[in-house]
């Protein structure tokens, strides 16, 4: 238990000594795409009955900014400890691999909502509503970073090099994440994409997240829950898995 | 009580490569004992195998009795290494990187012990700096620190002197020596066999992932006390020498003695063959030459 404690520590300083980096910069984006977005479109589109552009956009840009910060948590931490070699210090001592995995994931969790925290403070005063189910908001956060934490965790000790893991987000997480309903409400799309978005789980996570705030969304919660609840258990056994086969850790 | 290490019939094979092939080796509590070997001999392999670091494709090792894939555990807590790349985490300070290696083993409440790691390898002054700013030097005393934060009863070093200056070569031997002193078994694998031959009881050799010796040092120099002594002769060598000859170098044909009372033979039957001795050299026998004459394919 002490093993975990002290990684979990140890992450969380890692990002915190460059927080301004690791949760201001990511804030400052989001908040240049509320500004931006909100002025192009808050007259045009309204995408609930009585929610205004601007408010909609709110949780989706948050939840976008929380999964991109949960991965690049775990999975930055893990390449570069892997790259300049100092991962040795982490597989000589008694640590499990439900150890190692957890310090890293929750660490991910924890950067995440630091981010989200921080979009919905700036960009609050665009007209974001108080929650009307605030238990939806933060089980849906803390899901939705563990996801991408996890499948952090997978991306770091799957790749090589950085050219590999920048595949990895450019790739997936980054059309995972902007094509998941965070600047429109999928029910505005065509029935191919509409039915495309149904495969992304983040959709999910964003549109959980935004019945929390709104108690309207595009499906029911219920069915967010079980897709990222089941996307997170999928990916947490796949990771435990390969941290405890060795999988590109112990050769 | 038990072996500190126990070795038993370990293989690995990376692709095409037999990394060690069948390598079983036991080492007493309280030993001082060096692996020896070329690059690419198995030394890494067999040291990152009892940590846990690779898992041979067969055979099993012991760290004080337990097991370090089933039992990893207490396998890793009774173990400590220091790897032979100069790594560190350059987010940390000197104590922060030490506090967090304890914390990893389980421990809180270090500082004590992390001061007197310190204070001994001459780390006390730099505590507070980050990593970064540390030399080559520095920072393989702090991965010596993070190899003894959970005061193993075993530690292995993988060369940890190469591309070390003398004086920290020095200071570090006084330390790891002042360590078996005091109980503690230890492992290193080196380049520089003088350090073996001042601080080892026992070596093993490693040549091609294949255990080649694995003898007491004196012993193994012992069998180097069979003098090696070359001669320059102007004609050649009589018959009844040949058995004697070991091979020729530079125009110089080696003969081996049993013992150095038996140059005199030597030189009577020369005589008697009428043959001329130009130049005569007693070879010492070092560990070197013995760890290169069987690097060669020589028997000991």
């Amino acid at each position: 238990m002490q093993g975990f404690l002290t990684l979990f520590r140890k992450e969380l300083v890692r990002f915190w000594k460059v927080a301004f980096q690791t949760v201001a910069a990511p804030v400052l984006t989001a908040l240049m795409y509320q500004l931006i977005f909100s002025h192009v479109l808050s007259r045009h589109v309204e995408a609930y009955p009585g929610v205004s552009y601007t408010a909609f956009l709110i949780p989706g840009l948050a939840m976008m900014s929380m999964a991109q910060n949960a991965f690049a948590n775990s999975s930055s931490s893990l390449i570069q400890s892997k790259i300049t070699g100092n991962i040795v210090f982490l597989l000589l001592p008694p640590l499990t691999a439900l150890e190692f995995f957890a310090a890293y994931m929750l660490a991910s969790i924890v950067r995440g909502m630091a981010v989200g925290a921080g979009v919905l403070l700036v960009t609050a005063w665009f007209g974001l509503p108080l929650p009307s189910h605030p238990l939806w908001v933060l089980l849906f956060a803390i899901l939705g970073c563990g996801v991408l934490g996890t499948l952090g965790v997978i991306a770091g000790i799957w790749a090589e090099k950085f050219d590999q893991l920048a595949a990895f987000q450019n790739f997936l997480i980054m059309p995972l994440t902007f094509l998941s309903g965070v600047f429109y409400s999928i029910n505005s799309l065509p029935p191919f994409w509409y039915a495309v978005s149904h495969a992304n789980p983040v959709f999910f996570m964003i549109d959980g997240f935004r019945y929390g705030f709104f108690g309207q969304a595009d499906v029911s919660p219920w069915l967010s829950l079980s897709v990222v609840g089941g996307s997170f258990i999928l990916l947490s056994g796949l990771a435990l898995w390969l941290i405890k086969s060795g999988y590109k850790l112990r050769h | 009580m038990g072996s500190a290490i126990e070795i038993k019939a370990v293989s690995k094979r990376y692709g095409a490569l037999q990394a060690l092939d069948d390598v079983s080796i036991t080492v007493e509590p309280g030993e001082f004992f060096a692996l020896l070997g070329p690059n690419g001999a198995g030394k890494t392999t067999l040291i990152s195998a009892m940590a846990g670091l690779s898992r041979p494709d067969s055979g099993s090792i012991q760290i004080m009795g337990h097991d370090v894939i089933r039992d990893f555990r207490a396998a890793r807590m009774s173990l400590g290494v220091v790897p032979q790349e100069l790594v560190f985490d350059p987010f940390l300070s000197v104590r922060e990187t030490l506090r967090f290696q304890s914390g990893y083993f389980g421990l809180t409440r270090n500082d004590d012990w992390i001061d007197e790691l310190l204070s001994k390898l001459g780390l006390a002054d730099k505590a507070n700096v980050n990593l970064r700013a540390l030399s080559g030097g520095m920072k393989r005393r702090v991965m010596v620190a993070q190899a003894l934060v959970h005061r193993p009863p075993v530690m292995v070093l993988d060369e940890p002197t190469a591309g070390v200056d003398v004086e920290l070569r020095q200071s570090l031997w006084t330390f790891v020596k002042e360590l078996n002193e005091a109980g503690h078994t230890i492992v290193l694998t080196t380049h520089y066999l003088e350090e073996a031959e001042a601080l080892c009881n026992r070596i093993a050799m490693l040549k091609r992932g294949k255990l080649v010796a694995l003898e007491s040092k004196d012993k193994l120099l012992q069998h180097g006390k069979e003098r090696e002594v070359a001669f320059k002769l102007n004609g050649p060598l009589p018959d009844t020498l040949l058995p004697r000859k070991v091979r020729e170098e530079d125009g110089r044909i080696v003969l081996k003695l049993p013992d150095i009372a038996q140059l005199e033979q030597v030189l009577a039957a020369l005589r008697e063959a009428g043959v001329a001795v130009r130049e005569l050299n007693v070879i010492e026998v070092d560990l070197e030459s013995v760890f290169v004459n069987m690097m060669h394919g020589g028997q000991v």
